[in-house]
């Protein structure tokens, strides 16, 4: 279970950021998780959203550069050695981690971790084998 | 189909007789009704008399852009009395350039354009959309009178107003389209942004000019819009567009040698150089009668080919622009042109032909930072990838030009997209205020 992942290009320049989040704001759509990382003169922001194709297809139109990637999310104990746990399952399987980045789900007391693997299926496959808890399009949509 | 065979497929031989006659008699006209030149002529000495032969040329002055600026508004007009039309090309620095035509002029410009639309393929009856500016520019006219002159259907729609231009090619279907690359482009944008299939465009052959653009961008254009384009030549000074055109051989651009007759020297010694070297292209207006000028310095860098060319033509043929001896700038003491940074840009897959030369000086060393805009099909949602693709891109420029530069990724219509010339270089070293 993957999801997409929106990746917008921006420059290091003041507003951007709040240009990006209005342009979803006008159009209705919910951020439910989002990092930026950066660079000297750019970032990319990063966002988890419901309808992943359509906030891209209007940010397109907006003028941005957008990227649609596959991510895993994972659930954590919101507890002291809920991460090692599950990245201890990643690294016996040598998966390789591009980036992640965590965001916590107070009510369930759960932390939901977002991977980007450069081999997403394989991931899946290791993790299932060791009970790590994928989050699916259904529950984040809850979120 | 050859507009005019006499003069596009003469031989070299019958046409230094004309030129040669045709420079005899410019010379006369201009000892006695033209101030500045007679000026000169008496200063070095140079009597009509001896001017008998096209290759006399080199005894006569050469003309500069300044000339036409210190004269400002009228004082290089040769026959203000029977002037009908007046263009005016705007100016950096300082007063515009104005020129002006008498009748037998704008006959000359509707030739020599109609020359350019054959050249490039056109036949009459065929509808052309103009959307070079109309007004003091003389990109919009030139080309209006060429149409006329051909028969074509023309759509005059001048440069702007995109979604009109795009609306209006739909739905009449033209098929030529005359403008700017740097529009053809934008045009291009506008066009995906609107949803429309550039593909689908009725437009089979575009006649694009007034800025350079290189051979990458045009097979961009031609991919994208699904056409054949072409280049053409010209400056007002000279005429307007009409000087030189590209036919579908794509290689090099007919000049009209019969009215422009063309040398090519070299820009620091003012000499000749050889068929086929590059050296800055040089211009008499043979027959023109309202501002005439000997020997023009383009300030374009070029190199010249009298080889008969596969479509029959004679006339000899020019390169594509390869630089301006004035949009150069120097960079810790290397040339730099725009036109490299281009090639580069478009050799590279995915990055778009918009971008931005920023010279500035810091600690008194110049430092050139090269602005690309990121599109769609070059960006990565990693840091890595884009950074691979920024040194890639600052390697090859950095081999081209032979200089370290500073490439800067920027987010998309950062840059200003012109519907004129595009600007290329910002310069704020201040070395030239």
């Amino acid at each position: 279970m993957t999801h997409i992942q929106l990746s917008v290009f921006l420059e290091n320049k003041k507003g951007r950021l709040y240009d990006v989040c209005s342009a979803l704001g006008k159009q209705g759509v919910n951020i439910r998780a989002l990092t930026v990382a950066e660079s000297d003169n750019f970032g990319v922001l990063r966002l988890l959203v419901k309808e992943p194709h359509a906030a891209a297809e209007w940010l397109k139109r907006e003028g941005f550069v957008v990227n649609e990637t596959e991510v895993v999310a994972l659930e954590v104990d919101d507890k002291p050695g809920g991460l090692a746990k599950v990245l201890g399952a990643i690294n016996k399987h040598h998966i390789n981690v591009e980036y992640m980045y965590g965001f916590v789900e107070p009510l369930a007391r759960k932390a939901i971790m977002v991977f980007r693997f450069d081999d997403p299926a394989a991931a899946l496959t290791a993790l299932k084998a060791d009970h790590i808890k994928v989050i699916t399009s259904k529950e984040l949509g809850s979120i | 189909m050859i507009w005019n065979k006499a003069f596009e497929c003469a031989s070299r031989t019958e046409m230094r007789k004309l030129q040669s006659e045709r420079l005899g008699k410019l010379v006369r006209y201009l000892w006695a009704k033209n101030p500045l030149y007679s000026k000169r002529f008496a200063e070095q000495g140079i009597k009509p008399g001896m001017i008998r032969d096209i290759r006399d040329i080199k005894k006569l002055p050469f003309t500069v852009k300044e000339d036409l600026r210190d004269s400002y508004p009228f004082a290089l007009f040769t026959d203000y009395k029977n002037t009908t039309e007046i263009h005016v090309s705007s100016g950096t620095t300082g007063n515009p350039t104005v020129v002006g035509y008498t009748k037998e002029d704008l006959k000359l410009w509707s030739e020599v354009m109609a020359r350019t639309l054959a050249l490039a393929g056109a036949h009459p009856g065929d509808m052309i959309q103009v959307a070079y500016g109309y007004g003091l520019f003389t990109g919009g006219l030139g080309f209006h009178y060429g149409a006329l002159e051909m028969g074509l259907k023309v759509l005059p729609t001048s440069s702007g107003v995109t979604k009109r231009q795009l609306k209006l090619m739909a739905d009449f279907r033209p098929r030529l389209l005359a403008c700017t690359p740097s529009y053809a482009l934008y045009m291009l944008d506008e066009a995906r942004a609107l949803g429309l299939d550039p593909r689908n465009s009725s437009w089979e052959i575009g006649i694009f000019g007034a800025e350079p653009w290189s051979d990458p961008m045009r097979r961009q254009i031609e991919e994208a819009w699904g056409m054949a384009a072409y280049d053409v030549y010209g400056l007002s000074e000279i005429i307007g567009p009409g000087v030189a055109q590209e036919c579908p051989a794509k290689c090099g651009l007919h000049l009209q040698w019969d009215v422009f007759f063309p040398e090519v020297i070299d820009p620091v010694s003012g000499q000749e150089v050889a068929d086929g070297e590059r050296g800055e292209l040089v211009i008499t207006t043979l027959t023109k009668r309202g501002i005439p000028l000997l020997r023009y310095r383009t300030r374009d860098l070029v190199s010249i080919n009298y080889d008969r060319c596969s479509c029959g033509r004679t006339t000899p043929r020019i390169s594509k622009i390869v630089g301006r001896t004035d949009d150069m700038i120097i960079v810790r003491g290397i040339n730099v042109f725009p036109s490299q940074v281009e090639y580069v840009l478009l050799k590279i897959e995915g990055t778009a032909p918009h971008y931005l030369l920023v010279v500035d000086r810091k600690n008194n060393l110049d430092v050139l930072e090269v602005w690309v805009e990121v599109d769609q099909k070059m960006f990565s949602d990693e840091i890595k990838q884009l950074h691979a693709l920024e040194s890639r891109i600052k390697n090859e420029i950095d081999g081209v030009l032979g200089i370290d530069v500073t490439v800067k990724l920027v987010e998309p219509r950062t840059i200003e997209r012109s519907e004129g010339k595009a600007k290329r270089v910002i310069d704020k070293r201040g070395l030239y205020s």
